[in-house]
């Protein structure tokens, strides 16, 4: 293959990988304690918010994975240290699920997570590029 | 039934199942000898029945003369292969040629394990349902060509080119084995929704072969719950599916073919039995760990089956959509959601997330946006109705948007 050839050759591989979406984690943190006084009636009515929010996302062809809501309980091991019980970081910032996302740049991504309901708790979504192994 | 419409009826029915079983036992690099035994079968009793008369019963008819075109192939073949191969063995006896086994059980397993070898994933979809319709429906070339709008060549080429396919690929005519039959099967329930789907959103005018495409994919599925391995939850989800949308077919066309819209249709002609039999394989699919699209699908259709247009229905089927991406995008999914929305949450939320969509290439996208826009900007959604007309192909959507044109033009001013 001539340089002119590859050189053009790279450009266009170039261009494919930026036109190339990539993969986002959303993190949801809110504070438990608001989260918990919750009634049955308050936990639907957010249960069908989170799946309004995401299906609008999922309906712009840019979620890769619902993901998961996780339990509060849970344990933090440091290899052969003490493993401690949770909750890990303040009841402000408990780790409550994670859904992962696709986006052309880290500014859509942050677009995406606007309307999410985890603010309505005082939460927040905490926003990272997927690094591929 | 007269002979004149005793034959068709018969030659859908029993064609495939003699083609199945014939092919069952030849293998599929002999799938042509297979069908021609199969049609000298209708040939022949063409013939003989109009000179002789209808027999007592035409289908065992048919199968000792098809048993007995297929042993004669197969003493022939013998011979041949033996002329060919130079050997100088003793000739071949009766004994040599194995029984051809059209007992119902038999012909059950046949086309059975014919629809997974059709359904393999070495097949392009396209040509998946054309070979399904050749080899498990019985459909001739010419009404294959008319389903898919297209000519007799072209289908003819593709067919032909899905069975070298199966050859080359040494696909056997076989049950996959246990761990296998779950991938296997949703690739089996995929050609039979496609299938049902060509029938059913097909813009082609002929409605009794459109209304026999539906008829026959939901044959083939009900087929599946009558085999242990296959008799799972998502085959009832889908059959629920099909019952329910197949519950519309009459109500959905006037006399003259066209379209009559949702909205529009007469909810008294829908076949209530059909709803029914939906109900019931909802209800048997409602087992196991998993919830396939089938399954939301199925529940949505079932929603459409209420026609009253009350807030708690359209949650529920904006629910099922939410639930029915998160799974699988699919343009139609996300379509259809953003008008559930407009029903629930009222169009001016429902037009802003219609605009992030990024289907500007679809008719239907331009269609929604005309139904939102509607009442906050007639001129945007007359504009809208305008692209979507421009980008529209077939006929019969051009219709339906020209008439939504007109409705929307303000009468000219005296």
């Amino acid at each position: 293959m001539s340089i002119p050839a590859m050189l053009a050759c790279y450009t266009v591989l170039q261009q494919l990988k930026l036109k190339t979406m990539k993969d986002f984690l959303f993190v949801y943190r809110a504070d438990r304690s608001v989260i918990a006084q919750r009634s049955p009636e308050e936990v639907q009515i957010n249960t069908q918010k989170w799946m309004d929010w995401i299906g609008s996302i999922a309906a712009q062809n840019k979620l890769v994975d619902a993901g998961n809501r996780l339990y509060p309980t849970g344990k933090v091991s440091r290899g052969n240290q003490v493993v401690t019980d949770g909750p890990f970081t303040e009841l402000k910032e408990t780790l409550g699920g994670y859904s992962l996302i696709k986006a052309d740049s880290l500014d859509e991504a942050v677009a995406l997570s606007q309307g999410c309901p985890i603010y309505e708790a005082g939460g927040s979504v905490e926003i990272r590029e997927i690094h591929a192994m | 039934m007269e002979k004149n419409q005793l034959i068709p009826h018969l030659f859908r029915t029993e064609y495939t199942k003699i083609t199945a079983v014939l092919c069952k036992l030849f293998g599929f690099e002999h799938i042509g000898v297979a069908e021609d035994i199969a049609s000298d079968t209708f040939l022949a009793a063409h013939e003989t029945w109009g000179l002789k008369g209808l027999p007592e019963n035409p289908t065992a008819w048919l199968y000792t003369v098809a048993k007995n075109k297929a042993k004669n192939y197969l003493r022939h073949e013998a011979v041949f292969r033996q002329k060919v191969a130079g050997e100088l063995k003793r000739g071949t006896t009766e004994t040599d040629i194995p029984e051809i086994d059209l007992s119902a059980q038999n012909i059950h397993d046949s086309q059975l394990q014919m629809m997974f070898a059709v359904c393999h994933p070495a097949i392009v979809a396209e040509a998946q349902i054309g070979l399904a319709l050749r080899i498990l429906c019985g459909f001739g070339i010419e009404e294959i060509a008319t389903a898919f709008l297209s000519n007799k060549e072209t289908i003819a080429k593709r067919l032909q080119r899905a069975k070298d396919k199966l050859r080359s690929e040494q696909i056997k005519i076989e049950f996959p084995g246990k761990p296998e039959i779950s991938n296997r099967l949703d690739n089996v329930l995929t050609t039979l929704y496609l299938l049902f789907n060509e029938g059913y959103y097909s813009s082609n005018h002929n409605t009794t072969l459109r209304k026999d495409l539906c008829l026959e994919a939901m044959r083939l599925t009900f087929l599946l719950t009558e085999n242990e391995n296959t008799n799972q939850p998502v085959v009832h989800a889908l059959l629920a599916l099909m019952s329910f949308q197949a519950s519309r077919f009459d109500a959905r066309m006037d006399d003259a073919g066209e379209m009559i819209l949702y909205n529009d249709q007469d909810a008294s002609r829908w076949d209530q039995a059909l709803i029914q039999q939906g109900k019931d394989f909802l209800a048997r699919s409602a087992s196991g760990p998993k919830i396939s699209r089938f399954h939301l699908e199925a529940c949505i259709a079932y929603g459409h089956t209420n026609k009253a247009d009350t807030p708690e229905k359209w949650n529920n089927i904006l629910q099922l959509y939410n639930h029915l991406l998160a799974l699988e995008y699919s343009p139609m999914a996300a379509l259809n959601r953003t008008y559930a929305l407009s029903k629930v949450k009222g169009k001016q939320v429902a037009l802003e997330e219609a605009l992030k969509l990024n289907l500007g290439t679809h008719h239907l996208y331009h269609v929604l946006l005309s139904e939102l826009y509607t009442g906050s900007d007639d001129a945007q959604a007359l504009a809208s109705l305008k692209t979507a007309l421009h980008l529209a192909h077939s006929p019969a959507d051009k219709k339906i948007i020209e008439q939504k044109i007109q409705a929307l033009t303000p009468p000219a001013q005296p």
